[in-house]
C-alpha cells in the first residue's frame, strides 16, 4: 500500500503537484490519468525517489520514503522513456541490476520469447530500438518479482502482440495481490486493466474511484468520454 | 560501503573502455619518456614533467569530469530506481571517475621513470610529482561534479569548466601581478598568500617547488610562501589546502546531488 500526504512540487515557476492526497491499494490497479503536464511522471518519480516533493511526506508499505531507501527492493518500475548506459549491452546491464540488489532472480524466460528478445541481449543499448528498449524495461520491472508495479506509459512504445501479451502479465500480476500503478493515454486500455483510477489537472486531483463511479457520475458509457467531459468541466471552472 | 564499492567497480571498468583515458595514458608515457630519455639531468626532466602535470592534469580532469557526469545521467537514473543510496551513488561515481584518472596519470609517469630515469636518486622527487598531479586530479573532478550539477544545460556547463581552468592556470598569475603592481606601496604579502590558497593550481605549484627548493621558479607567491611558513610548514599548509580543495567542492555537489530531481 501506499500513502501519499500533502506532497507538493514545484519545478521553478511552475508547480507540479499541488498537495495530493492519495491512497494506492494493495491488490487492485490504480491508473493515474490527465493531459500531458497533468503531474503524473513527477508523482510517480515522487513515490520512487527520483523527485523530491517540496513538502509532505510519502509512505510505502508503511515505511517513510524519504529515509530509508530498502523499500525500493519491492518496487519495480518501468519509465515512459527508457534511459540506460547506452555504451553497455543488455545483458550487462540486467547481470549490473542484479548484483546490486544482490540477487539471483533470473529472467523469465518466457518473457524473453514472448518479446522476442534473444538476439538482443548482447547488443549495447545504442542499437537499440526504442520499443525494444521498452520490452528491457519490463523484463526488469518483472525480474525481481516486486509486491509494488509502476508503469509509466507502458505500452505506448510497444507492437501490439508485446502489449496485449504485456497487458496479460499485469492481470496476472494483479491476481497475485500485487500493487500495480499505470498512466497511460489510451482509455481502452485502462478501461480493461484498471480498477481505480486517479484524474489528475494541473498537479491536483479531481477524481478517485473506481471506473463505474466515475461513469455514472458523468452519465457517460465510455471511459473516454468521460474523462474529456471532466477535463473541459474543469477547465471551464477555472475560466470562469 | 559495499555499494559504493559496486558502483566504483562498474563506473571504472566503464571509464577505462573510454579511448580518452587511453590517449591521456598514451600522452604522460610519450612525454615522460621523452624527458627521461633525452635530458641528461633527470631533476630537470621532472621539473618539465610538472609543468605540463600543472597545466594539462587540471584540464583534462575538468573537463573529463563535467562530461563523463553529463553522459552519466542514464546511468545516475537507472540506478536511482534501485534499492541505492544517493550518498553511495554519488562516491562510487565520483572515485570511478577520479581513480582511473589519476591511475593512467601515475602509469604513465612510472613507466617511463622505472626504465629510463634515476631510480636511486631522484624516487622521491617524482613520488612528489606523483602525489601533486593526483591531489590535483581529485581537486579538479571535485570541481567538475560541482559544476556540471549545478548547470543542467551540457553547453553552459561545459562553457564554465573551460572558464574556470583558464581563470586558474593562467589568468590567476596575471591577477596576481596586477594587484602586486596596483598595491606595491603596500605590504601586500599577506594578501598574496591568502590568494593563493585560493587557487589549487598556484598551490600545487608552491607544493611541490617548495620541497624543490628553487625559488626562481616559484614565482612570486611561492617565494612569499616560503618567507612566510618556512619550507616544512609551508607543504604541511599547501598540503591541507590542498586536501580542503578536494572535500568543499565534493561537499556542495553532494548537496545539490541529493536535493536533484531525476
Amino acid at each position: 500500500m501506499i500513502r501519499i500526504e500533502n506532497i507538493e512540487k514545484k519545478f521553478g515557476n511552475v508547480t507540479a503537484l499541488r498537495k495530493i492526497d492519495l491512497e494506492i491499494r494493495s491488490g487492485k490497479v490504480t491508473a493515474i490519468v490527465g493531459p500531458n503536464g497533468s503531474g503524473k511522471t513527477t508523482l510517480i518519480k515522487s513515490i520512487l525517489g527520483l523527485v523530491k516533493p517540496d513538502s509532505g511526506k510519502i509512505f510505502v508499505d508503511g515505511k517513510f520514503v524519504n529515509g530509508d531507501y530498502s523499500y525500493k527492493r519491492h518496487i519495480g518500475y518501468m519509465p515512459q522513456i527508457a534511459r540506460y548506459p547506452e555504451n553497455l549491452k543488455v545483458n550487462e546491464v540486467i547481470s549490473m541490476i542484479k548484483d546490486l540488489r544482490n540477487s539471483d532472480s533470473e529472467i523469465n524466460p518466457e518473457l524473453l520469447e514472448a518479446f522476442n528478445l534473444y538476439k538482443e541481449m548482447n547488443k549495447p543499448f545504442r542499437t537499440l530500438s526504442g520499443g525494444t528498449r521498452q520490452k528491457v524495461s519490463v523484463l526488469i520491472a518483472f525480474m525481481f518479482d516486486p509486491q509494488i508495479l509502476i508503469f509509466d506509459e507502458p505500452t505506448s512504445g510497444l507492437d501490439p502482440v508485446s502489449s496485449s501479451y504485456f497487458k496479460d502479465l499485469v492481470r496476472k500480476e494483479k491476481q497475485k495481490g500485487k500493487t500495480i500503478i499505470l498512466t497511460s493515454h489510451i482509455m481502452s486500455e485502462i478501461q480493461e486493466l484498471s480498477d481505480s483510477i486517479v484524474f489528475l489537472l494541473d498537479g491536483k486531483i479531481h477524481f478517485h474511484g473506481s471506473i463505474d463511479n466515475l461513469l455514472a457520475e458523468q452519465e457517460e458509457d465510455k471511459l473516454e468520454r468521460a474523462i474529456a467531459r471532466m477535463m473541459t468541466e474543469v477547465s471551464n471552472e477555472t475560466y470562469k | 560501503m559495499k555499494l559504493i564499492n559496486k558502483i566504483f567497480r562498474y563506473e571504472l571498468s566503464n571509464v577505462l573502455r573510454s579511448k580518452w583515458i587511453i590517449f591521456y595514458t598514451l600522452f604522460f608515457l610519450v612525454v615522460s619518456y621523452s624527458l627521461f630519455a633525452f635530458t641528461g639531468n633527470n631533476s630537470k626532466a621532472i621539473l618539465s614533467l610538472m609543468n605540463i602535470v600543472i597545466i594539462i592534469i587540471p584540464l583534462v580532469s575538468i573537463i573529463f569530469g563535467t562530461m563523463y557526469l553529463y553522459n552519466s545521467r542514464e546511468f545516475v537514473e537507472m540506478m536511482l530506481c534501485q534499492p541505492i543510496d544517493r550518498k553511495s551513488l554519488f562516491f562510487g561515481i565520483y572515485s570511478g571517475t577520479a581513480v582511473p584518472l589519476s591511475l593512467s596519470f601515475v602509469s604513465g609517469v612510472i613507466i617511463p621513470f622505472l626504465l629510463r630515469g634515476n631510480v636511486q636518486n631522484q624516487f622521491g622527487l617524482l613520488m612528489l610529482l606523483l602525489i601533486t598531479g593526483v591531489l590535483l586530479t581529485f581537486i579538479f573532478t571535485s570541481v567538475s561534479f560541482l559544476v556540471s550539477l549545478k548547470n543542467n544545460d551540457k553547453v553552459k556547463g561545459l562553457g564554465f569548466s573551460i572558464l574556470i581552468w583558464l581563470l586558474m592556470s593562467i589568468i590567476y598569475d596575471s591577477i596576481i601581478l596586477l594587484v602586486i603592481y596596483i598595491f606595491q606601496d603596500y605590504p601586500v604579502e599577506n594578501s598574496v598568500i591568502v590568494l593563493s590558497l585560493i587557487n589549487p593550481v598556484d598551490l600545487g605549484r608552491i607544493f611541490f617547488l617548495l620541497k624543490f627548493d628553487i625559488s626562481a621558479l616559484m614565482g612570486y607567491t611561492g617565494a612569499v610562501f616560503q618567507k612566510f611558513f618556512g619550507n616544512t610548514a609551508g607543504i604541511i599548509v599547501s598540503f591541507i589546502s590542498l586536501i580542503l580543495w578536494i572535500i568543499l567542492p565534493q561537499f556542495f555537489a553532494f548537496r545539490n546531488f541529493k536535493r536533484k530531481d531525476f
